[in-house]
């Protein structure tokens, strides 16, 4: 008896953390065993039998790709965008001493320091003052408007760990500053670059409020799910769900795979 | 983020500090700062502006609305929402609370117990990011049905008379309830909170808990006197990072709660979309922006971690 209070206290921080986790997944667990699920009537929330209908046929909801192929396309939209604009203010804050940095900074602070809605009414005030007529522009500006800041936080966070010899000896090699961006600095900043751009595409593809806000009839992906919540869920929402969990992991580790390899082929 | 000491300007700009850059050169941070800059004051400080002038309109949605400088609106909407409020504070405090309490034991087991699993560990973490948020709160409706097995087991172990007694249950049920608000907050903001806590627990040099140890520290003093001080900076950026969000989330209390749980981003959103009373809105949503800020700078403040940002 002893022995396993010792036990259970010397291993406390492992249970919990483990409980945490578990947590963490049980929704992906329910999302991924409900997509098996025949419901009776509109809503997916109760267990009937076993069934395969959904997986055969992703697509057998009216809308529901349609919708879905809208985020893919907005995403990745909104990450070219966000990432080509943050990484230009990330080399800029890093790497130069100007006037208004200090102004610069907490405007790129801001957004994230901001709950969600707040952003989300003020861009509806704007486009409703300005007569803009809502959809897919409107929420590609938002989306890209957001996820600069987070792109700018990663990229900045990588060149900041860079040491500035590697270009000095570039320069030093005769490398012209054009050469020395391409073949020694973006290479070295890929990773923060790449971290920034997965980032927005995950936000860009998952965001709800600032969409519901100002999408006006247009249907991204989110807005079919919480439309579902009222009209009735179908099983087919659970596919995309696991579908995405399961390549979310493979890329995830692939891209761990990928970063190890790289790591053993150049020791520092 | 510190920015080290302010450079000389001819030392941080490349060649030899004699000269001065030429002038092509000095440009540069101005044009790679220009395209993003210019975004961030268009589509986020502009809209500012013209959200501050919806919320001293008046006028109706048929006639239009003119700037009347009608600040009483503020003073309106604050009387009548104040609970909402109130309970947006609450709910996302104690999301943010309960958040530290279980992504702590999860980010210290990643950073310092995990060995080889500590990737898995990390993606199993991220990979919510990358599953629609909505799926997942929808099956937190099933988790918590009525009658359940989680709600059966709660009621056995007479969890649910201790959450009746707190108020954030009625009966046996905990759909519709503000514990299942609660419950949904939590696990959406759970990743943001463990991600900064990780960082910064990765970055303590494990060579100080046994300095400590070999100090005859027990392992709790060790954690309460090294361990979660040198984590302070991850502390203070998780709880932000799960606070402001939760604040003004309203999908949690659509979706898993009752009308008695609404909060004021539920109030936001339907005078926005679907009341149609923009100077209401705008005023409320400045009113939440300013009680955020204002709350968000006394903790850093009091937290000490001025430079974190």
């Amino acid at each position: 008896m002893k022995s396993t209070t010792t036990w259970l206290r010397r291993n406390l921080v492992v249970i919990a953390g483990l409980g945490t986790l578990a947590y963490m997944i049980l929704p992906n667990v329910v999302v991924t065993v409900f997509s098996f699920n025949n419901p009776t009537g509109r809503f997916n929330y109760s267990w009937q039998e076993f069934s395969l209908d959904a997986w055969k046929d992703p697509c057998g909801v009216a809308d529901m790709c349609a919708s879905l192929s809208l985020s893919l396309q907005i995403a990745l939209w909104a990450t070219i965008g966000a990432t080509v604009l943050g990484t230009a203010i990330a080399f800029a804050m890093v790497r130069y001493r100007f006037r208004g940095r200090a102004a610069v900074n907490s405007l790129i602070f801001l957004p994230m320091a901001m709950p969600e809605i707040v952003m989300a009414a003020s861009l509806l005030a704007l486009f409703l003052n300005m007569g803009i007529q809502l959809g897919f522009w409107t929420i590609l500006i938002a989306h890209i408007m957001f996820c600069l800041s987070f792109v700018v936080a990663a990229v900045k966070a990588r060149v900041l760990s860079m040491d500035p010899r590697l270009e000095e000896a570039a320069r030093d090699l005769y490398a012209g500053p054009a050469q020395t961006f391409l073949r020694v600095t973006l290479p070295i900043a890929a990773p923060g670059i790449a971290a920034g751009a997965l980032l927005s595409f995950a936000l860009s593809f998952d965001d709800f409020i600032i969409t519901n806000f100002n999408s006006g009839n247009t249907v991204t992906f989110p807005m079919f799910v919480w439309g579902s919540a009222q009209r009735g869920t179908p099983v087919q929402i659970n596919v995309i769900g696991t579908a995405m969990f399961v390549i979310a992991v493979l890329v995830v580790l692939a891209g761990q795979m990928v970063g190890n390899r790289r790591k053993k082929a150049q020791p520092k | 983020m510190t920015a080290p000491a302010a450079l000389p300007e001819a030392v941080a700009a490349d060649g030899p500090p004699v000269h001065k850059p030429s002038l092509k050169k000095r440009l540069i941070p101005y044009w790679l700062l220009l395209p993003g800059i210019l975004w961030l004051l268009v589509f986020f400080v502009l809209p500012m502006i013209y959200q501050a002038s919806t919320s001293v309109q008046t006028g109706s949605l048929e006639e239009g609305f003119k700037v009347t400088w009608h600040f009483q609106t503020y003073w309106d909407a604050f009387t009548e929402y104040y609970p909402q409020f109130l309970r947006s504070l609450l709910y996302a405090g104690t999301a943010t609370v309960l958040c530290l309490l279980l992504g702590y034991p999860l980010a210290y087991l990643i950073a310092f117990k995990a060995g080889r699993w500590r990737n898995l560990l990390l993606v199993l973490v991220i990979a919510p990011f990358f599953t629609s948020f909505l799926i997942r709160t929808l099956a937190w409706k099933t988790i918590l049905a009525d009658g359940g097995p989680v709600v059966g087991v709660l009621n056995k172990i007479g969890f649910l008379d201790v959450t009746s007694w707190l108020g954030m249950t009625e009966g046996d049920r905990v759909l519709a309830t503000p514990l299942a608000v609660v419950c949904g907050l939590t696990y959406n903001f759970l990743p943001f909170m463990i991600l900064p806590l990780y960082t910064s627990l990765e970055r303590i040099d494990t060579r100080l808990h046994e300095a400590a140890g070999d100090l005859y520290a027990r392992p709790a003093t060790v954690f309460r006197k090294v361990t979660f001080p040198l984590s302070m900076p991850g502390v203070v950026s998780g709880t932000l990072l799960t606070f402001i969000p939760a604040s003004g989330d309203y999908v949690n209390a659509e979706l898993l709660g009752s009308t008695d749980t609404r909060m004021i981003g539920n109030v936001i959103q339907s005078q926005y979309l679907r009341i149609l009373d923009y100077p209401t809105a705008a005023a409320l949503s400045f009113i939440l922006m300013a009680i955020v800020l204002v709350m968000v700078t006394i903790y850093i403040r009091r937290a000490g971690t001025e430079d974190l940002v």
